[in-house]
């Protein structure tokens, strides 16, 4: 509601999330009936950060590290069984009415909408149960119409939507209350290419235009570059990284590649600095462990170079070393 | 919901605050009181307009609903027709303890009956889905499929309770008159409370639905008769264990002014609301409880 004064980038915010040692186990039963044992099994470690108003932070990791526990017990749907947080001043599970008034929240395996409805009614069902005024909701819906383009299918029955539709409906649902907090659980899985941009532009823009707050999960790492300042990767239910893009290309020894077109195929290039990983014809890549520059002018030296592109390790790689490096370390703790 | 309109006037009473996340105590006052009702209205008016795009349907269903009610009252009648009286009730006095079941029970079917269907909601995930708004996911799970063909059930039970009470033999003094509405009530409540505390055993059993219908289906079955004829076993334990008896056998007791056969306290007959009020407690807090140990399903 309070308009963001300032770049966010610049000068973050009061914290709006705060998790301290948050934690959460599930007990297990296991065998048949009379020999059932008991295992207690950690989904969430021991995790702690901090989110400030106006981050758009991305929360990564493989499947099963603990990504959807978080954000269930970020909103309140699951009791953390150790440590405290705090969203927006509440602890949730304790204070989960008051606090959804204060976020939104977007499943993107499942809708929040009521599935016979007209996306219409369902967005005026909202209203009513968040309690918005009449007028405030309508410049809202009218706003976000516009900007989702769900005006062609405003009146359709939600279970006719397509999935690019039915997302966007579930976003207008979850900001039609101007949460400060956005917490969106892979929204833009499924997706073409079409209705992930149109979703990212709008998430940027609310970030930008109302001070949102966003923390999101994805597997899609276009997301992570194209919205987030700041990233955090979990895997086996702790935090392994926690961070801007820069930091986590730092964090993780994956090299620049430097792709060299030649005038002509010529054999590996082994220059100080620089080895080939992989020839196709006259082209080379080059694994960078040096300078750039250094290494250009060599391979210049001796070959005739038609073109050059240095390419920066895209996050998905990124990411994914960091995965098999603690899978790495966690077996070697546990053996 | 009389008694929380009072609220309304006390002094300091205000909306709860407005703005941003400040952690204050919760302020009950009459809107924030009110409000679970609202939210079911809202959300039951919903599915009936749902239900009401398909006239035909809802009519047959609402008749066969209907026809099956008449069936059991045929049983009732029959039965105390060949008997001539169980457990020293007559045809007019078994109707009244089966009008006053399976009144409690259909209203309460009508408007807390879907919590059963709460293992669904955790296996489909729509559970989480309703714990992310501001509204009590009781009110919501309660609410979901709101079918007005339950008034198939409803309107001849509250029916043959009113043929009942009028046919028996009772002097209706002003203070009786209420007497059935305040039973009716706290049969309800009971009912419900039954249902809620049974529902949130799928919190922690993922298919308690068949073990919690024995009771709450089975309940029903018991309490439309006069359940002395059951034994005193049975009596004991589902006035003391599971308060059944308390739906239609001690307020019949009271209506017609009639000694326990079974010899039990007669000061039981006026607990009915009191037992209510302590089940719907026990209700609310077995529901809390399981809601504390919700685990959400993967993903």
């Amino acid at each position: 509601m309070t308009p963001n004064e300032t770049l966010h980038r610049e000068t973050p915010g009061e914290p709006i999330i705060e998790a301290v040692g948050l934690g959460r186990d599930f007990v297990l039963s296991e065998g048949p009936f009379l020999r059932r044992t008991r295992r207690r099994v950690s989904a969430v470690g021991d995790v702690t950060f901090t989110v400030r108003a106006g981050e758009i932070v991305g929360y990564l990791g493989p499947n099963g590290a603990g990504k959807s526990s978080t954000m269930k017990m970020l909103t309140g749907i699951l009791t953390p069984t150790s440590g405290t947080v705090r969203v927006a001043g509440l602890e949730p599970a304790r204070r989960r009415t008051r606090l959804a008034a204060e976020i939104g929240v977007v499943f993107g395996q499942r809708t929040t909408l009521w599935w016979d409805l007209p996306l219409r009614d369902s967005l005026s069902l909202t209203r009513h149960l968040y309690r918005v005024p009449e007028r405030e909701h309508a410049e809202r819906l009218a706003e976000l119409t516009e900007l989702l383009e769900l005006g062609p299918f405003l009146d359709t029955p939600v279970r006719q939507l397509s999935l690019g539709q039915r997302m966007r409906g579930d976003l207008t649902a979850a900001l039609l209350h101007a949460p400060r907090l956005l917490v969106l659980d892979e929204p833009t899985i499924g997706l073409d290419v079409v209705s992930k941009s149109t979703i990212r532009e709008f998430l940027l823009r609310t970030n930008a235009e109302r001070g949102t707050t966003i923390l999101i999960t994805t597997h899609d790492l276009g997301d992570v570059e194209r919205l987030c300042d700041r990233v955090m990767v979990i895997d086996h239910g702790r935090l392994v990284f926690d961070g801007d893009l820069p930091e986590l290309r730092a964090t993780v020894p994956v090299p620049r590649v430097l792709v060299v077109d030649l005038a002509a195929p010529a054999p590996r290039i082994e220059v100080p600095g620089a080895h080939a990983v992989r020839v196709e014809g006259p082209r080379q890549w080059l694994e960078l462990r040096d300078n750039p520059a250094r290494v250009i002018a060599e391979v210049a030296g001796d070959h005739e170079v038609v073109d050059l592109t240095l390419r920066e390790p895209d996050i998905e790689t990124v990411v994914s070393s960091l995965y098999r490096g603690t899978v790495s370390v966690e077996r070697a703790d546990g053996s | 919901m009389a008694d929380t309109k009072d609220h309304a006037g006390t002094p300091g009473s205000g909306r709860p605050e407005p703005g941003s996340g400040r952690p204050g105590r919760v302020r009950y006052t009459a809107t924030t009181l009110l409000r679970p009702f609202v939210d079911y209205r809202r959300l039951a008016w919903l599915w009936v307009r749902a239900f009401a795009q398909y006239p035909l349907s809802l009519v047959l269903m609402s008749l066969a609903v209907t026809v099956s009610v008449l069936t059991q009252v045929g049983a009732v009648v029959i039965l105390f027709g060949h008997a001539g009286a169980l457990a020293g009730f007559s045809v007019m006095e078994g109707l009244l303890v089966f009008g006053l079941a399976s009144s409690a029970f259909g209203i309460a079917d009508m408007f807390a009956g879907s919590v059963e269907r709460l293992g669904n909601h955790i296996r489909s995930g729509t559970l989480d889905a309703m714990l992310i708004r501001p509204v009590s996911p009781l009110v919501q799970v309660a609410a979901d499929e709101f079918s007005p063909r339950r008034l198939g059930k409803v309107v001849p039970a509250l029916a043959i309770l009113g043929v009942a009470l009028s046919e028996v033999d009772v002097e209706w003094s002003a203070a009786k008159v209420g007497l059935p509405v305040l039973m009716v009530l706290s049969g309800t409540l009971i009912c419900a409370a039954i249902w809620v505390i049974t529902g949130c055993l799928q919190f922690f059993v993922a298919d308690a639905r068949e073990a919690a219908n024995s009771l709450t289906y089975g309940g029903q079955a018991l309490t439309e008769y006069p359940i002395a004829i059951y034994g005193q076993e049975v009596v004991r334990s589902v006035t003391y264990v599971v308060p059944l008896a308390f739906i239609s056998w001690q307020p019949a007791l009271l209506v017609l002014d009639r000694p326990d056969p079974l010899g039990m306290p007669e000061q039981l007959r006026y607990l009915g609301p009191v037992v209510a009020v302590l089940l719907c407690l026990c209700a609310a807090l077995t529901w809390r409880f399981g809601l504390r140990h919700y685990r959400s399903t993967g993903s």
